[in-house]
């Protein structure tokens, strides 16, 4: 089949060919961009946190009346109740281990500063920013990190300072994330760095694999990966445990938590938010980014769904309008598959011109969104998921009223319109 | 002649059905997305104090040291105690106000409630005529309340519907943070959106509960959240924060001209450049005085997915456009038998013209009220997301009106270039053609 009889009927239809192009264009430049922020979103929400995120969860309560950790005889009596706490918990038959923590991955709330190799050295002034989380011995395995270098805190080295402390730790460890950034030649074990700018050396001991920060924003996406660890309690009048529960005995562990924390100290307040699994933790920090990106998903399925309904209503047109045609073709010998292939090739031909169109305009409307918001070059495999993607779609589009096209019988060519 | 165009259109619509509803739901979901979004972002970027805020003023000033100092950076953007007080006592603008927030434990009288967290804000007297806050019951405090550190507090229409049943509380005392204070006032009916002058503690947070004033809420240390920012060696211990290195609090200044305003921008060159002199700030004068909305502009208020998602709609919406542009054309082209039989009757292009567009105008009255109740469930479906915006996702009389414009608007320009092909038909080749 030559090409020519066919575009010669093409240009009878401009305006209907320009706009079929046209929507396929367009639906090509927007399924492929959406498609890349759908990727985008899921990449940041499947990461792994470092965490063994199983039988994990939090527990956050507060004091009612607790001593004000202003001054040292009051830092101690928090630090009484802490410790308390935790050998209740510790108590409990459903749980494995405990640690004292401020934070943990995806939870939002955070405390950052900057490492540096210098004393002194601002805060501002670049170094390396990192998260610091303040636990205790059990922090390593309650968290289920991987020390691949150095040691762990042992409970010798667990230090207690009231929140409002501003004082640095003589030991931590840190993520081998943020060894490499300030060591870039390894072996961070031993070195001294120093924290917030103070003039106080503070070593590492020990690297851990992976150990995500608490804030999924982006104000925090330059330092994901470097946290810092701590071997502090801290004592304020609000306190909050990592609990890793016993295999399978997680809800149950939950469930014992409330109760037993009352029953040591009934001058508390545990709210329906207090016990929180990891999964929910991890469920709420990305509640936003699966929700655009289901909406995105949601949004190129009806864009596909319009302009397949789009090529249908056109190409049936079309054949209404050539019935006469393609009765004469047929009554010339052209088979039923000829006038399929016809249409097919029609399409293929009109939706490859406008997929042309709709790489250019794709690139340039990721060209415009990177300018805008805070968006990555779409890689141009994308383009080519997107360009087979509207080929086939135009293809299914069209092939019912190419078969009804393939159904007109010769003898139409004998009647008068 | 309108009435006949319309029977003839619904005939016309009716005769095709699959083609007519698939034009109508590309409208209607076109509408429907875009109106959503752009209901989102209109709420979400609306004037929080319409007609006041283009005279309220945030005056930013850099006191900072040198460490990551660089042209063109933008000064922090809270003031220091120091400054602020400085500011707020130098009384150089028709009214100015300093604030900062916390979280103050509350214990009601009443034994069936438990004691809980409310978010306050600590400010000063000019605070309440500054931003015109209405009010219920009582009134605020003044400057000599200010002075005295007065007990006093005022609170807001949610929490004494809470505490007292939404009775007038004036007089009867309320205890935070363990001290006794008196209610002097009931704020009325105020929710600006966004939360614009103090954006720490939520962009589109709901207003405080509990205003107390500044000078007190220091005197029985109230807890101070919402961002500290320090440098040097400055720490975030709440109880030095009057004296450290760190911007922590939200200054406002109502100026009523443009000339006021340059002034006002003059002053704070003036004092930047004297406490230069004085060795405070390290920086040369680097300030800034941006009215509400110049001010939630330069703070990217409006969340970048909404944005995103308004351009996504839109997008949408052109590709359901050229989708019916194309459908409408290949249905009057369809019919220029008829067509041209009516011209050969004698009815002129522009009858038939009006005729044609009076069809893609039903189309769009059609999609629009498809649309629209596609947009109500749009709008359901944000509410029940967990951002704090996501209650005031209504729609107004103005979004109503605006999406039945854009329908409208959109059939009608999708029914302009196949109306016009169409009615070009020279009714004697139809006419011979059949």
């Amino acid at each position: 089949m030559t090409l020519h009889p066919m575009i010669a009927a093409l240009r009878k239809h401009k305006a209907g060919v320009v706009l079929i192009a046209l929507q396929i264009a367009l639906t090509l430049a927007i399924v492929c961009n959406a498609i890349f922020i759908i990727y985008a979103r899921i990449e940041n929400v499947r990461r792994p946190t470092g965490l063994n995120e199983n039988n994990l969860f939090l527990v956050t309560q507060q004091w009612v009346g607790a001593p004000s950790g202003d001054d040292a005889a009051s830092t101690q009596k928090l630090d009484v109740m802490l410790r308390e706490d935790l050998a209740t918990l510790r108590a409990l038959p459903d749980v494995e281990s405990v640690t004292p923590t401020n934070s943990v991955p995806l939870l939002q709330s955070s405390w950052n500063g900057a490492v540096a190799l210098k004393p002194g050295a601002d805060l501002r002034a670049g170094n390396a920013r990192t998260t610091y989380y303040f636990g205790d011995e059990q922090l390593l395995k309650t968290f289920g990190l991987h020390l691949v270098a150095g040691r762990d805190f042992t409970a010798a080295d667990v230090v207690n300072k009231a929140f409002r402390d501003n004082s640095q730790p003589d030991i931590v460890i840190v993520t081998k994330a943020l060894a490499d950034k300030l060591f870039p030649g390894g072996n961070a074990v031993g070195k001294a760095v120093y924290l917030n700018g103070d003039s106080k050396p503070t070593t590492i001991v020990g690297e851990v694999e992976r150990l995500q920060v608490p804030s999924v924003s982006t104000w925090a996406s330059t330092f994901v990966w470097n946290s810092t660890i701590a071997p502090i309690r801290l004592n304020g009048n609000f306190s909050r445990y990592a609990v890793r529960a016993k295999p399978g005995r997680l809800e149950a562990a939950m469930r014992e938590v409330p109760a037993a924390l009352y029953a040591a100290n009934p001058m508390r307040v545990l709210d329906d938010d207090s016990v929180k699994s990891f999964k929910d933790i991890r469920a709420e920090a990305y509640r936003s980014d699966i929700g655009m990106a289901a909406l995105m998903g949601a949004v190129c399925l009806i864009l596909l769904a319009v302009t397949a309904g789009g090529i249908v209503g056109l190409t049936s047109f079309w054949v209404g309008q050539r019935h006469r045609q393609i009765g004469v073709r047929r009554a010339l010998g052209a088979r039923k598959i000829d006038i399929l292939h016809y249409f097919q090739l029609e399409n293929l031909m009109i939706a490859g011109g406008g997929a042309v169109v709709g790489i250019a305009l794709a690139v340039a409307l990721n060209r415009v969104l990177m300018s805008k918001f805070e968006m990555q070059s779409m890689p141009a495999y994308y383009v080519l998921v997107g360009l087979a993607m509207v080929v086939i779609l135009g293809q299914i589009a069209v092939f019912v009223p190419a078969r009804r096209a393939s159904n007109v019988p010769p003898v139409v060519a004998t009647r008068s319109a | 002649m309108l009435s006949y165009y319309f029977g003839l259109a619904l005939h016309s619509l009716k005769r095709h059905r699959a083609l007519t509803a698939l034009m109508v739901l590309a409208i209607a979901m076109g509408i429907g997305a875009s109106m959503t979004t752009l209901t989102v972002l209109h709420v979400l970027s609306g004037d929080p104090l319409p007609g006041r805020s283009g005279s309220l003023y945030y005056p930013q000033i850099d006191p900072r040291d040198m460490a990551d100092y660089g042209p063109n950076v933008e000064p922090p953007d809270q003031v220091t105690w120091t400054d602020g007080q400085y500011l707020l006592k130098a009384k150089r603008a028709t009214r100015q106000a300093l604030m900062t927030s916390g979280m103050v434990p509350l214990q009601p009288a009443q034994s069936s409630i438990d004691p809980f967290h409310a978010v306050a804000l600590y400010t000063t007297a000019d605070f309440f005529p500054m931003f015109d806050v209405p009010m219920q019951y009582g009134n605020a405090w003044g400057e000599s309340e200010d002075d005295a550190k007065a007990r006093v507090v005022v609170i807001s229409a949610k929490l004494n519907d809470k505490l007292f049943g939404g009775q007038n509380s004036v007089g009867k005392e309320l205890r935070l943070q363990e001290t006794a204070f008196r209610i002097i006032g009931v704020l009325g009916d105020w929710h600006p959106q966004p939360h614009f002058y103090q954006i720490y503690m939520g962009r589109y947070a709901d207003n405080e509960d509990i205003f107390v004033p500044l000078s007190t809420s220091r005197d029985v240390h109230m807890e101070h959240d919402g961002e500290t920012d320090c440098w040097g060696n400055g720490g975030g211990d709440d109880s030095h924060l009057q004296q450290a290195p760190c911007v922590w609090m939200q200054f406002w200044v109502q100026l009523d001209s443009a000339q006021q305003a340059a002034a006002y921008k003059e002053f704070l060159v003036h004092y930047s450049q004297e406490q230069h002199a004085a060795g405070r700030f390290l920086r040369t004068p680097n300030v800034r005085l941006r009215n509400v909305m110049q001010w939630l502009d330069y703070q990217h208020v409006v969340p970048s997915d909404t944005r995103l998602q308004v351009w996504l709609a839109l997008g949408f919406l052109v590709v359901c456009l050229v989708n019916t542009v194309g459908l409408m054309l290949a249905k009057f082209m369809r019919r220029a038998g008829e067509l041209g039989v009516r011209r050969a009757l004698g009815a002129s292009q522009q009858a038939l013209f009006g005729q044609l567009l009076v069809e893609s105008g039903v189309v769009g009255l059609a999609g629009g009220t498809l649309g629209l109740l596609l947009a109500s469930l749009g709008l359901w479906l944000v509410r029940r997301q967990p951002a704090d915006y996501a209650r005031l996702a209504h729609m107004d009389a103005r979004m109503l009106l605006a999406t039945f414009a854009l329908a409208i608007c959109a059939s009608l320009l999708a029914g302009f270039l196949p109306a016009w092909r169409a009615c070009r038909i020279a009714p004697a080749l139809q006419l011979k053609a059949n």
